[in-house]
């Protein structure tokens, strides 16, 4: 057996969390065996989580939860394969997934069926991810309090923070197959977001807001995640409706990487064969953007607070080359996908009887080499007005991956002979492509988000409309 | 977490469960809590793909678990588990108390009183799962559908039909006494097709859902939805983008509800009125929209996706009128709304599954018809747009709300012209409400689901075709 562990060894005065492996891989062997199932395989995971929410200084929710899951995949005799989730990690509810997943078994696709990944027993990458302690929830309430009272006292406009949470959890997840992979992680981490809401006599109200991931809550960068909430929900007070219209605009990093990210099915081979991804099979080596553009996915970076060492199939997670010198140069995949490509996995499957396939996590930026398009981009020091687009809404309506078009509302600014006045509603429409070959430059560092690393993006000629 | 050797709770959530429970609220009200919830959940979920002329996936999967609250005042602490053993149910009570500061005590004395008889909803209707098609025959009529969109399509690239099975047996136990069980049953049922020809390309989808309805499916009319959702796509092919800017629209009905539940319903809700994120929480027996509009939120429109025995803390859902020829009546309300804000409990409190606490969210949300016919609606317009078939949508912490337009058309001089796409609709609750001005006589209802607070839950939006005055149409 190869047992591929991606994290640190745990302090002895830790107690073990809960998913013995081992354990499993045999129980599970057993169970199988009696069933008649000779190939299967198996992710579980564990979660303990705790959370506060407060308003106005008082505790408004606080949370725990423990969680647990198995996904089985079996394998019939004609070489099928039916999955079934449960909650229930008894035996019986092990017997009971196992029954149902050889049920399902009966409609595998014959045309298209998973296989054990090739990669499932590769070595993994190391990862640095410090294990830290649950702190008491009762500390966290304290702190989130704290939190709230300095951004409600950062201005007077600032009277609530309707939106905020510190989270705490501890995790465990496994992949085992019936050749012997077993893959096991463990991971704490912790999150903070304060989202504030401030409103001045006769204005509309505004708001805007600010997260930090860690591995610990002790680790939190809280008072980042104050100022940057309250700087950006002040900046929104002084608004104004904005002419509709054509503009250049300025991306931040994080609303450039979720217009990226809502579009990563031009990536996705099992969108490309399943014929709902603007990208076909063809499409590798072709021209996808301007030729200064390069996209990568990392799971691996160290930014990458949370980040999994293996995907749903147990193979390794990397580094990938999306696009290099704006040619479209891999696709992310499975296993089933990579074998219908002739390639190797790449560590992005989920698990399922139909694999789904995804981004980790991306890192965009100029190619080596190349001159990152137009030097010195400075949004305070340009003549013609921009639009500067702080985040993007409702990405689940008003985007159509499989179409390119998008029509998404926003929060920014207008920038003006170098003064940003907040907008105050609008939308910013177009194609995915005309993004990708509009793009103009970039602007200052990359930023490391939660979702990727990015600098501000520059992209030329998009429809705003706005209320004047 | 390791494979529990211990025995089984009970597989069933029934009568035997009280002798298990009621120690867990004496032991809560004796730590101090002034009331403790306990809600268990069991669910059997089927979800089923096809692609083209294949199934593509076959998805069963089970659930149980619990979800215990505890109050002091009106601050809750609230705990979800897998474990549902008496070691596993005390060790998360304990956690909740724990939140609140309080601590389990031997010596207490509880001032829990026991809980009342058993209300059980569910009793009827333990044969619904048994009757609801099995694998074998859900394959067959995704299959018949995907088939049927091949017959009626044209330049499709990607056929889609997708179905889902969701069970769930709930009881909820209450140191107030309550306690009560529901077997709750949805099937929804999607279409989606992708239409390529050259560079133009259309993505058209429709989602079918009922509640409590075993034979649903077998009485789906599959033909007539693969024609509607092709004669969409055909349409939506060739369209050109919409020009954007401030203009009147119609919106048909069914899911066109889309408009109420993004931009009122959630401010309806107490869960906003804690968060001070509603416009309207003073605003009880003013008007809020104009005279025009009457809206509903009810739980049990027969067969309704959003329908409910009762809600997800043992109350019967209700009827409840929230906005009567413009004016205000009423806010959604869950317990701790009850509790924090004053607002009376609605049977709103609802919740994704166990690993939720309740929160006030709608049921099934629509606006009353009104007096004229759709062709006056958009007759009375000289240009604007007519939307056809919604998207989804959102609405923010200062009520901007937002949805996209799947199809439209422009509406010139009176009459339908040309089919556009690519418009997202967005305004804020407070101005667009009085501008709805004339309502069709032509309610229809459509199932949907809604993300919030307290997870992703079974919702139905509808409406008749209605007027919006002048909104902003974002597109290129």
């Amino acid at each position: 057996m190869t047992t591929g562990t991606a994290h640190n060894p745990r302090p002895d005065s830790e107690p073990s969390q809960g998913l013995d492996a081992p354990a499993l891989q045999e129980r599970l062997t057993s169970l199988a065996a009696r069933q008649g199932i000779r190939q299967w395989d198996l992710g579980a995971s564990c979660s303990t989580d705790t959370s506060v929410q407060v308003d106005r200084g008082e505790a408004k929710q606080m949370k725990g939860a423990q969680r647990s899951a198995i996904t089985v995949r079996v394998w019939n005799s004609d070489g099928l394969v039916g999955i079934t989730s449960t909650s229930d990690l008894s035996d019986s509810g092990l017997q009971k997934a196992l029954a149902g997943a050889q049920a399902a078994s009966a409609f595998g696709n014959p045309e298209d069926t998973p296989g054990f990944s090739p990669l499932a027993t590769a070595p993994l990458a190391s990862l640095d991810q410090p294990s830290h302690p649950p702190q008491p929830i009762l500390e966290l309430l304290s702190t989130l309090q704290q939190a709230e009272r300095t951004l409600l006292d950062s201005h007077p406009a600032i009277g609530t923070v309707p939106y905020n949470g510190l989270a705490q959890r501890s995790s465990e997840r496994l992949y085992l197959n019936s050749d012997g992979a077993c893959r096991h992680q463990r991971l704490t981490t912790a999150s903070v977001y304060l989202y504030a809401r401030a409103e001045e006599e006769g204005r509309k109200p505004r708001s805007a807001g600010a997260m930090r991931l860690a591995y610990g809550a002790s680790d939190l960068d809280i008072d980042g995640c104050i100022s940057e909430a309250a700087e950006r929900t002040i900046s929104h007070l002084h608004y104004a409706p904005i002419p509709t219209g054509r503009y250049t605009c300025v991306f931040s990093p994080e609303a450039f990487l979720d217009l990226i990210g809502a579009f990563s099915s031009l990536f996705n081979a099992r969108a490309v064969l399943d014929g709902v991804s603007l990208s076909n099979r063809s499409s590798l080596g072709e021209a996808l953007a301007v030729p200064f553009l390069s996209i990568h996915d990392n799971g691996l970076h160290p930014g990458n607070v949370g980040a999994s060492a293996f995907d749903g199939e147990g193979t390794p997670t990397r580094r990938l080359a999306l696009v290099e010198g704006g040619v479209l140069r891999n696709f992310l995949h499975s296993e089933a996908t990579a074998r219908a490509f002739g390639v190797a996995p790449t560590g992005h499957a989920g698990m399922g009887a139909k694999v789904s396939v995804g981004p980790d996590w991306f890192e965009i930026g100029p190619s080596a080499g190349s001159d990152g398009g137009q030097q010195g981009l400075d949004r305070f020091n340009t003549d013609e007005p921009l639009v500067w687009i702080d985040s993007l809404s409702a990405l689940h309506a008003g985007v159509k991956a499989s179409q390119g078009a998008f029509s998404l509302p926003f929060d920014g600014w207008l920038v003006r002979n170098g003064q940003a006045r907040s907008i105050e509603a609008a939308t910013v429409a177009g194609d995915i492509r005309q993004v990708l070959q509009g793009i103009i430059g970039f602007e200052g560092e990359a930023k490391v988000t939660p979702d990727g690393l990015c600098p501000h993006v520059w992209v030329e000629g998009l429809s705003i409309t706005g209320d004047a | 977490m390791v494979l529990s050797a211990a025995p089984p709770a009970p597989e069933h959530l029934d009568q035997g469960w009280i002798p298990r429970l009621e120690p867990l609220l004496a032991a809560g009200r004796a730590a101090g809590a002034d009331l403790v919830e306990v809600f268990l959940e069991r669910t059997d979920h089927l979800g089923m793909l096809a692609e083209q002329d294949a199934i593509t996936s076959v998805s069963p999967s089970f659930g149980r678990g619990a979800g215990i609250r505890v109050f002091r005042g009106v601050r809750d602490g609230f705990v979800s588990t897998n474990d549902l053993s008496e070691t596993g149910l005390l060790r998360a009570l304990e956690q909740a108390l724990g939140m609140l500061g309080l601590e389990l005590s031997a010596r207490s004395a509880s001032p829990f009183e026991g809980l009342g008889s058993l209300k059980d909803y569910g009793a009827a209707k333990h044969d619904w799962l048994p009757r609801c098609p099995a694998m074998g025959e859900a394959g067959a009529r995704l299959l018949e559908a995907t088939a049927l969109l091949q017959r009626h399509g044209r330049h499709l690239q990607a056929r889609r039909s997708q179905y889902a099975r969701d069970w769930q047996e709930i009881l909820v136990a209450a140191s107030d006494g309550t306690v009560a069980r529901d077997i709750r049953l949805h099937q929804s049922l999607g279409l989606n097709v992708l239409a390529a020809d050259g560079d133009h390309r259309a993505g058209l989808g429709r989602r079918y859902g009922t509640s409590g309805r075993p034979d649903d499916l077998r009485h789906w009319d599959a033909d007539a939805s693969a024609q509607d959702v092709c004669g969409s796509a055909a349409t939506m092919l060739y369209a050109g983008y919409v020009e954007a800017g401030q203009m009147p629209a119609v919106l048909a009905n069914r899911f066109g509800g889309v408009i109420f539940h993004e931009a009122c319903g959630h401010l309806l809700e107490t869960t906003q009125v804690e968060r001070g994120t509603t416009p309207f929480a003073e605003k009880i027996g003013e008007p809020i929209a104009h005279s025009a509009v009457t809206a509903i939120d009810e739980g049990l429109s027969d067969g309704a996706f959003g329908s409910l025995s009762i809600d997800d803390e043992g109350m019967e859902a209700q009827r409840t009128v929230l906005i009567e020829n413009g004016v205000l009546k009423r806010f959604l309300s869950d317990r701790a709304g009850e509790m924090r804000t004053g607002h009376p409990r609605t049977g709103s409190g609802r919740r994704q599954s166990h690993s939720f606490a309740a929160a006030s969210r709608m049921r099934n949300t629509y606006i009353a018809p009104g007096p004229h016919t759709p062709e006056e609606l958009i007759a009375s317009v000289d240009r604007g747009l007519y939307c056809k078939s919604m998207g989804g949508g959102s609405v923010g912490p200062t009520g901007q709300f937002n949805f996209a337009v799947e199809e439209g058309y422009l509406i010139e001089n009176g009459a339908l012209t040309k089919p556009v796409k690519g418009a997202t609709l967005i305004g804020e609750a407070k101005e667009v409400m009085p501008r709805i001005s004339m309502c069709a006589n032509d309610l229809d209802l459509a199932a949907g689901f809604c993300g919030s607070v307290s997870g992703s839950i079974f919702v139905t939006v509808g409406q008749p075709h209605i007027k919006v005055d002048s909104i902003t149409v974002g597109g290129r």
